[in-house]
């Protein structure tokens, strides 16, 4: 196989637009740029930052599908940019911000201003009803097969791409999101966590929580880290509803 | 006035404790779906039966009149089964409301969605919508007409109502609409609750296998009555007698002396 075949020259559409700009419009700039191998959008990214324009507004931290800084819409979908290989898209792609979130710059957004709003009105941190803590006492034991479920919904990187994905959000500003029930669910597997169901309803049962899902399931198909979205949403779903 | 009502008009809903009506009405929804959807395959049996011939149907339609139980055929029967329907679907319609985009702002936004993503599970939610939109009018209608006229049920009724009335494309449109949806519909359901705990994919191929049989069995039949009312045309009005019952239906026809008069021949 010839060079030529190997290496493609590709082309990056690519939302840009300034919202601390009053006269700015928003466009598509195309950007050319070879293919090299084992490149993945982040890489290209950012050689398009460093040799072709210092102005291209991105994000991204880990490079390794940790941090989930560098979410985007690739080609219409959701995808982190590290760990999207070039290869897979087609010669010309397209690339735009996240939906949803609050818009910094061409392709960063602020997703993390969301999430910590999301998180304090979930109260998505451990509930212990105890009067005093006890700094001396040793922790319990837990069951591994607990601690396993625990982490695997742990795993999220709120990346943000479920609710970029969302067709209720995209309606529903107030929408908790798929990220949201994921970490409800991760405190309702915790055992330390001393909240009931009477008290997730509190937080999660209504048409902002998780009787407004609509049950699109983009938000488990795009998931970058493959986590069970689906049987989640479902399972408090059924959870909520014996409450009423 | 309750102080509730006054701290919900005060803006201070969220200071409530949450109402567990949501969760109700999420229940009722997918309830009420349910309901329908295996309303509307029984439906679609019992239509169908003119594909056996039209002693099958006259037969069906007969005994849902009570013929065979009660000595006497009541088509008011078939209007109150289709009153209670009605009530159902009602209430599918009002609860479905809840998930339709509101505005043209979320509708816009919405449909840019969904061409963007290129997502199927998405895209079958605004089939869903458009469907369960065109059903508000088309179902409404045909609810009006089996309420109104139950009588006008059977091989030579249905038939000249599907070909000499012209109601056929009405019909067809609905077909289209009924399958689609429910199709769609009952997927979403199991997806919704994850019950039974089936893999998406089979789920999905079960769907679109059950949504083709519908619609070939609907097409079918449609085509059936549009055949018989063409041929019946000259004979507008008049009603299907059997020349003869099979022997163990006869057994339950009033009074064991089939065939006999219709009372169905003194309606208009």
């Amino acid at each position: 196989m010839s060079a030529e075949t190997f290496h493609r020259h590709i082309t990056l559409n690519i939302l840009r637009y300034n919202p601390q700009d009053a006269d700015a419009e928003p466009r598509l700039q195309s950007y050319a740029l070879e293919e090299a191998d084992g490149m993945t959008l982040f890489i290209a990214l950012n050689e398009l930052r460093e040799h072709q324009d210092p102005t291209l507004q991105f994000d991204f931290v880990c490079r390794a599908g940790i941090c989930g800084s560098c979410a985007m819409m690739v080609n219409g979908r959701p995808r982190l940019a590290c760990r999207t290989l070039v290869a897979e898209l087609p010669a010309e792609s397209t690339l735009t911000p996240l939906p949803f979130f609050e818009l910094i710059g061409d392709l960063s957004v602020n997703t993390g201003k969301w999430m910590r709003g999301m998180s304090e009105r979930l109260e998505t941190w451990l509930h212990a009803r105890e009067t005093e803590p006890d700094l001396q006492r040793i922790e319990e034991r837990m069951a591994p097969e607990i601690a396993e479920a625990i982490y695997e919904l742990d795993r999220c990187v709120e990346c943000g791409c479920c609710v970029a994905a969302c067709g209720t959000a995209q309606m529903r500003p107030d929408f908790a999101g798929a990220v949201g029930f994921g970490k409800i669910a991760r405190f309702r597997a915790d055992p330390r966590d001393t909240r009931d169901d009477d008290d997730y309803f509190e937080l999660i049962g209504d048409d902002t929580g998780v009787f407004g899902c609509m049950s699109l399931l983009a938000c488990h198909d795009v998931c970058p880290k493959s986590l069970p979205l689906k049987t989640q949403i479902a399972f408090l779903r059924r959870k909520m509803a014996l409450i009423a | 006035m309750s102080t509730s009502f006054l701290i919900v008009q005060s803006g201070l809903a969220e200071r409530l404790r949450k109402s567990r009506w949501p969760a109700r009405l999420d229940l009722l929804q997918s309830g009420t779906g349910l309901l329908l959807a295996i309303f509307m395959w029984g439906h679609m049996f019992f239509v169908a039966s003119i594909l056996l011939g039209e002693t099958a149907m006259w037969s069906i339609t007969r005994m849902f009149e009570g013929y065979f139980f009660l000595g006497d055929a009541h088509p008011r029967l078939v209007s109150g089964a289709a009153a209670g329907v009605l009530l159902l679907f009602v209430l599918h319609a009002l609860l479905a409301l809840r998930k339709f985009p509101a505005s043209y702002r979320q509708y816009h936004i919405l449909r840019a969605h969904i061409k963007a993503m290129r997502h199927e599970d998405s895209r079958l939610w605004i089939w869903q919508v458009y469907t369960g939109f065109a059903l508000f009018f088309l179902a409404s209608a045909h609810f009006y007409q089996m309420l109104a006229w139950p009588q006008n049920i059977g091989p030579y009724a249905s038939a000249d109502r599907v070909w000499s009335d012209g109601l056929w494309p009405f019909y067809l449109l609905m077909l289209l609409a009924v399958e689609v949806h429910g199709g769609i519909g009952l997927y979403r359901l199991a997806v919704k609750w994850n019950w039974p705990g089936l893999s998406r994919n089979f789920l999905k191929r079960l769907k679109w296998g059950l949504t083709g049989f519908f619609l070939v069995l609907g097409l079918m039949t449609l085509g059936t009555y549009m055949k018989i009312g063409f041929e019946h045309q000259a004979r507008y009005g008049e009603r299907y007698r059997p020349a003869e019952l099979p022997a163990w239906l006869e057994r339950l026809a009033p009074e064991g002396d089939f065939p006999r008069r219709d009372p169905k021949e003194d309606a208009p």
